[in-house]
């Protein structure tokens, strides 16, 4: 049976409002939680907190004010995101990346075909959702790989680009990560278990 | 205060002008700097605010920290600091007395000496610090100082406004709270050290206004463009958690709003992050503008002292708007 409540936030301190609506919605299987709040922070962070736990949320505007009306459940399974970036995000492909160079032979050649699918990655539409740069991998992420233009632009867009914090270290290349951030293995097992599809490079 | 309100009220104050006034108001600058002689210059600034903790004798040594952190961030070495205390009477002394000997410890930390305050009765503590330091007036870091081709490099982590905000809400996971207090209580001290070896040109310390308002204060003095790399920028543990469930301060708003003319964000940064590069910092990092020939052996510097920096953007000629964030 869909619930319907109403948490009235107006003259709490932040972040009291959205932790009473988390509480609201926890609560409830389905439903919906209509929260009155009196300013644009707490209206803000209800909203990023809704977008991002998977809830649709509406914004009106009242009195001294505004009325949110977040909707939990539905056909969908709980927790289903209806962010369209997040919800792409989790549909989409991982590359899982483990050498600086494409396929076994020459070096040289390796390189420049690692480069060549940079180059069409970064123009891929829809772009890859994850790229992650393991063992000497981590070289194309760090100050003075090849492919550093290509992987800003992807970062810049949607693409998640993670960098074995562990390899970084090996290498020595901690201070020299260029583009995306570093990850642990934790944060690459995120990837690899939630993406739809994951290719390996290596 | 809000930095719109804030700029409202100092805009019609009128403008102390002395030529040995070498830092004013002005380039909202981190420290008063004032030239005593030819070798010697005065630099003085003040820090005082409410509890962003429960642990009396932690909250006096941040206080104290981010006090400090002016002088460190004007390139200066501190030498004398007086208490600043409001206190109310519901509360036992005893509360008062671990405050005091937080910022005396680390006051002491810092080389400096605690040599008296003043006290005011106050329905809300609050407690902090006024702090003279020396330098050379000639190796003042002001917020003028940056140049097209220089570095940019910051010596802590963001994220100390959305883990109070997380605390208040209960939502804080130990580890972050942990790494906040550690980064907190950290002086700049060392950080302030290997800059001045390495000629740094500009600096400043990230507190209310967070990293990218304090970035465009510097490279709006600087009359220059800061590119901010925000996937390099370093984070406390989970805070990208924390801002998705919303736990980020009206602060990461106001200055967002407030200086969203200055800043250009790309379409793809998630209001998230957004928030995190605005987020208010207590007791935060320097943010050092440093030459690139040398900012790479500063790097490794800072490592050997300790200090996480991180290299977090650079420096270009002032294009149309003073912070790209890329």
């Amino acid at each position: 049976m869909p619930e319907a409540k109403i948490e009235d936030c107006r003259g709490l301190p932040c972040p009291q409002p959205v932790i009473n609506t988390k509480k609201a919605l926890d609560s409830m299987a389905k439903g919906t939680v209509t929260v009155l709040v009196d300013n644009d922070t707490a209206r803000e962070n209800i909203m990023m907190f809704a977008g991002n736990a998977g809830y649709t949320a509406e914004v009106e505007k009242i009195e001294k004010g505004y009325s949110i009306k977040i909707t939990k459940g539905g056909a969908a399974p709980m927790e289903t995101p209806n962010d369209p970036v997040a919800a792409e995000g989790r549909a989409s492909t991982a590359y899982l990346i483990t050498s600086n160079l494409l396929g076994q032979g020459s070096p040289d050649l390796g390189q420049v075909l690692m480069k060549s699918l940079m180059v069409t990655l970064s123009e891929a539409d829809p772009p890859p959702g994850s790229l992650m740069f393991l063992n000497s991998g981590v070289l194309l992420t760090c100050q003075g790989s090849p492919v550093l233009e290509q992987l800003k632009k992807l970062s810049t867009g949607a693409t998640e680009i993670i960098s074995c914090g562990t390899c970084l270290e090996y290498y020595k290349l901690k201070d020299k990560l260029a583009a995306g951030r570093v990850g642990n293995m934790l944060d690459i097992h995120r990837l690899l278990s939630e993406s739809a599809k994951v290719i390996t490079v290596a | 205060m809000a930095p719109a309100a804030l700029s409202q009220v100092l805009r019609h104050l009128p403008k102390a002008r002395d030529p040995n006034l070498l830092v004013g108001p002005e380039n909202s600058d981190d420290a008063a700097v004032y030239k005593l002689g030819d070798d010697l210059a005065l630099i003085q600034t003040v820090d005082f605010f409410t509890p962003v903790m429960d642990d009396p004798y932690l909250f006096g040594q941040v206080a104290a920290a981010n006090a400090l952190s002016d002088i460190y961030a004007m390139g200066g070495t501190p030498l004398l600091a007086l208490n600043i205390v409001c206190f109310p009477n519901c509360l036992p002394p005893e509360v008062l007395h671990r405050i005091l000997r937080g910022g005396a410890d680390k006051v002491a930390e810092a080389g400096a000496i605690i040599a008296g305050g003043h006290t005011v009765q106050d329905d809300v503590p609050k407690y902090g610090l006024a702090v003279t330091g020396l330098a050379h007036p000639e190796r003042i870091l002001s917020n003028a100082g940056a140049r097209p081709g220089d570095m940019l490099v910051l010596t802590k982590p963001l994220g100390t406004g959305i883990i109070n905000t997380a605390i208040k809400g209960d939502l804080a996971p130990a580890e972050s709270v942990r790494a906040a207090l550690e980064s907190m209580l950290e002086l700049n001290r060392k950080a302030a050290e290997v800059m001045i070896r390495w000629s740094a040109g500009s600096c400043t310390d990230i507190t209310g206004f967070g990293l990218l308002g304090h970035a465009a204060e510097m490279a709006l003095a600087s009359k220059v463009t800061m590119e901010i790399h925000s996937s390099s920028v370093p984070l406390l543990p989970g805070i990208k958690e924390l801002a998705a469930m919303g736990m980020i301060p009206a602060g990461a708003y106001a200055n967002r709003d407030y200086f969203s003319g200055q800043v250009k964000i790309p379409g793809g940064t998630g209001p998230e992050m957004t928030a995190i590069l605005f987020d208010p910092q207590t007791s935060g990092g320097l943010l050092i503008s440093v030459p690139a020939s040398g900012a790479g052996r500063m790097m490794d510097e800072m490592e050997r002292e300790g200090v996480a920096a991180v290299m977090v953007g650079k420096v270009k000629e002032l294009s149309s708007v003073p912070i790209e964030v890329l």
